[in-house]
């Protein structure tokens, strides 16, 4: 994988608009988003409706994504471009999932409906019709989903990357600064995690940095030790999933798990370490 | 408005001036030319630049941010390479009402 496998600029977008064989779906939680313009033929998934189990706290397992995507007029052959707001954390969240249920033709738009609407490009409220299909998705690829007790167990072994803010990182705040405060039961980090903000990650109008400004960020000001296993989280799953596609999918890093549990299921846990303050 | 549990963007935008209890609130509205700038984003920037949060503007122009109390830059960006700085405080029980003029 490369950085042109997996991510296309709005340019190769607008030139696929219509093109028989690329679905282009924008992911949001928010999505009246979606409601009051998209990419022209873009269909909508709903973060919480579409991609979380409806009881359990888990995403749709491979069942619920088969009838999802069946239902949603995508096939296997398809190509599906993503994009969503909040700089993409949940268009790649998505990203995450198709490749977690084997879906290999998924590309990622580069800045999201965040670019697309600076650059003033079109939108649409015409929502497509899509005839539905019979999607067959793989068994889950647990080699991208890391679960609780792996996480404790990486404690000073592997890379952990908390990809919040510095605030949410030290405990000072729960939450990123535009929601209230609530969720998990204590504030802090996985001990021996780094904090590289997923934002870091992003230039001002949602797009990626270059390979090597990434690179950079994550080998020499992070100190991430490249020759180990990695595993990324944040609040709930999605931010890290935004970093997840920057080191497993565009820096082609090896063993790169998102732990989609993330801060509010570490944080509840009883009896696990937890570290305050600025980490190393 | 309802964050739900996700990190995402309150849906719809925001209305400006809930109840906030003990929260640090920084909000405000954008507007152009006289008319509230319904597409474009709102960032809270800490020292050095540094990202704390970003929210999409909603259909009244208007942003909120929970921050914790101190001093934020916050950035505008809208469509047509419009953008605008003002630097805020935030105080816990408190909230910072910042308009923008593009």
């Amino acid at each position: 994988m490369s950085r042109s496998d997996v991510l296309v600029d709005a340019d190769w977008a607008e030139a696929h608009i219509g093109e028989p064989g690329v679905v282009i779906v924008e992911v949001d939680e928010d999505t009246s988003a979606y409601d009051k313009g998209h990419i022209p033929t873009a269909i909508k998934l709903d973060w919480k409706k579409d991609l979380q189990d409806p009881v359990r706290r888990d995403f749709v397992d491979k069942t619920g994504f088969e009838a999802l995507l069946s239902e949603r007029g995508i096939s296997n052959d398809d190509t599906v471009l993503l994009y969503g707001g909040n700089n993409n954390w949940f268009a790649a969240y998505a990203y995450w999932y198709f490749k977690l249920y084997g879906h290999d033709k998924v590309l990622l738009l580069d800045g999201g409906r965040k670019k697309w609407e600076l650059d003033s490009r079109e939108l649409s409220t015409d929502v497509p019709e899509r005839p539905r299909t019979s999607y067959t998705a793989k068994e889950q690829d647990s080699s991208l989903r890391a679960l609780r007790d792996e996480v404790i167990a990486a404690i000073g072994k592997r890379n952990l990357v908390d990809v919040r803010s510095p605030d949410e990182f030290t405990g000072r705040l729960l939450a990123p600064a535009h929601l209230p405060q609530e969720q998990a039961q204590r504030a802090g980090h996985v001990p021996t995690a780094r904090n590289v903000p997923w934002s870091k990650a992003a230039n001002e109008d949602g797009t990626f940095r270059s390979d090597d400004e990434l690179h950079s960020l994550y080998a020499s000001e992070a100190g991430l030790d490249f020759g180990r296993d990695t595993i990324a989280y944040c609040r709930i799953g999605e931010r890290s999933a935004h970093t997840w596609f920057v080191l497993h999918e565009l820096l082609d890093l090896p063993n790169v798990k998102n732990y989609d549990g993330s801060w509010t299921e570490y944080g509840s846990l009883v009896g696990v370490p937890i570290e305050l303050g600025d980490g190393r | 408005m309802s964050a739900g549990d996700g990190c995402g963007a309150p849906a719809g935008g925001v209305s400006v001036s809930a109840a906030t209890g003990s929260q640090a609130v920084v909000e405000g509205r954008v507007v152009h030319e006289g008319s509230p700038v319904a597409t474009g984003y709102a960032r809270l920037l800490g020292t050095g630049d540094e990202f704390v949060a970003e929210v999409p503007l909603g259909d009244d122009g208007g942003f909120r941010f929970f921050a914790a109390p101190g001093s934020w830059t916050l950035r505008v960006l809208a469509p047509g390479g419009l953008r605008a700085e003002r630097s805020v405080q935030a105080d816990y029980g408190q909230v910072t009402k910042v308009d923008v003029s593009l």
